[in-house]
Parts: C-alpha cells; structure tokens; sequence
C-alpha cells in the first residue's frame, strides 16, 4: 500500500469498517511511514475534538422563545381537540 | 474506531407524575411520568397526547439541535428558525413518526431540511449538495507535524468552542452537513445519506475531505510547535 491508497482508506479505517485484509496493509503501512502516521493521528483527533464538543449553551432569550413558541402550539392543539 | 458518542444529558427534575403545560414565562423542564432513558415511551406518551413528554424530549435535544442549526447555517438567527421550526414540525407531525429510526434522528432530519432551506434561501446559487466536487485540491499533505496527545487541552472551553465554530464555518456547505451529521452528531453513514438524498458513496468522500480539511485548518492550532 502507498500513502496515497491510506488516505482513500482513511475513513474506512477511523470508522472501523475496513476489510480486514486491507487494514493489515494499511497498518503494515504506517509502521514505516512516520508522514501518514501523523496523517491518520491528526485525524482521528480532529473527530474526537468535534465529536467530544460540547454545545455550546442555548441562549436563554432563545430558548424561551421556543418555548413560548411550543406552548402557544400546544394551547392551539388543545382548543381544535 | 472513533466513537462517537451522545452528549451525556443532565437531568435533575423530579419524576412527579404531573402532566401540566408550563408557563411562557417560565420555561424550565417539565416533569413526565416516562424515565429520560427510554425515549420510545417518551414519543409514545407524547403521541398519546402528554405535553409534558414531549417537553421532555425538546429539553433533551434543544442543544444539540440549536449546535446542528449553528453548524450548517452559521447563524445565530437562521439557528433559532431551524431550531424552532424543527421542534414544531416534529410536534405537529408526530402521529406520522413510525418509530423505524431513532426519534432524534427523525428530529435532525427535519432540522438539516429547515437549515438547508435557509442556506439555499441566504445563497441560492452557491448551496447544492448535487454538485460535482472537483479533484484538483490537494488538502492532505501540505502540512504534516504531530499534535501531542489532547491538543484541546491547551484551550480554554470558550476558546476551543471559537475554533471549531471558525473551522466548520470556513468548510463549503457540502462538506459542512456531511461532517456535521456524521461526527458531530453521530448519525449513521446510510442514514446521512438518506437525510440528504445522496449516495453512501457521495456521503464517505465528502466525509473524507471533510476530515481531511479540518484537520489542515486546525492544524495551525494544534501542532506541537504552536504550543512551544
């Protein structure tokens, strides 16, 4: 395998659902490429620093909007029922 | 694997068994006769007309819904819209919800439909998620040093927020929801593709450049010489 071929793989292999034979390759790979290795590092922690975030607050103007929002939904509902 | 995983979701309300509809000016979570952790009996008890289990649902999600709308509109006003117009579709729609997916990815299928209507609305000719995406860029190997391990954690929260919102914000549209829908909110690579009415195959490459993008642009912040 050749660093261009680990990079189309590249998703496959953080998301775990590389075949198996190709992942050993790949693997073999980046055991003797220091480049690719920092490649595949880095991203890997670029989705678990998005995938760890956490939202940030909800305003809370916005969120008692919404909920003026759903409360006057739900008085219409409860008239037409 | 990378997991990635629901945010933990607070909640401290008593379970009192009232079924009442809050005040306008009051809007803090409602209490439900159902456990937060069953979200079937949740969207059963709120098809069954329990106010309170739908609020139950809105609390749980108002967040993440508002971060999606964020992600994909870049907009505090659009994100409001997305967000409300969501939980108000998804209320007066309930009956057709078939409980064959999740109710939150029901939920954040209205909500990208809603964020993508805005975008198309703010830029009509700039938002397609057909359009052919063009090979010439390179984005992988123009800078390759380490990170160290937890590179987040040079950042304060509120610093580290700002840069992820720049980052995603400087990504196109196209590559924005995929990554968005697949990593941050942590919706399946078939599902994605069916929110969006594209190919498995469009969703993992848009995937990849995603990624790929995101880490180049966050790599001004990250690299082990930045932190020296």
């Amino acid at each position: 395998m050749n660093c261009k071929k680990v990079i189309l793989e590249l998703t496959s292999y953080l998301d775990g659902v590389l075949d198996s034979t190709v992942r050993i390759d790949l693997e073999q790979h980046l055991a003797r490429c220091s480049d690719c290795r920092v490649v595949v590092d880095t991203t890997r922690k670029t989705i678990q620093i998005f995938c760890n975030s956490e939202p940030v607050p909800l305003p809370e103007d916005v969120r008692k909007r919404l909920h003026t929002a759903l409360l006057e939904r739900f008085r219409r509902n409860l008239k037409t029922t | 694997m990378v997991p990635c995983q629901m945010s933990p979701v607070s909640w401290s309300q008593p379970l009192l068994g009232a079924r009442r509809i809050m005040s306008a000016t009051d809007p803090k979570p409602l209490t439900s006769t159902v456990v937060r952790d069953d979200e079937g009996q949740l969207v059963s008890a709120a098809k069954a007309g329990d106010i309170s289990a739908f609020e139950e649902l809105v609390n749980r999600y108002e967040r993440k819904i508002f971060r999606l709308g964020m992600n994909i509109t870049q907009n505090r006003e659009d994100a409001e819209d997305v967000m409300q117009d969501a939980f108000l579709k998804s209320y007066q729609n309930l009956d057709r919800f078939q409980g064959d997916s999740r109710f939150y990815t029901w939920l954040v299928r209205i909500a990208v439909n809603e964020a993508l209507m805005k975008l198309r609305k703010r830029r009509p000719n700039q938002v397609s998620l057909d359009e052919p995406l063009t090979q010439a860029e390179d984005p992988v190997f123009r800078e390759i040093e380490d990170w160290g391990p937890s590179p987040e954690q040079r950042f304060a929260q509120t610093e580290l927020n700002e840069i992820l919102t720049q980052v995603i914000g400087d990504l196109d549209p196209i590559f924005r929801v995929v990554f968005t829908l697949r990593d941050v909110e942590g919706i399946s690579t078939d599902e994605t593709a069916h929110i969006l009415g594209i190919s498995v195959a469009a969703v993992k490459s848009r995937l990849l450049r995603a990624r790929l993008k995101l880490r180049q642009k966050l790599n001004k912040y990250f690299r082990r010489s930045e932190s020296q």
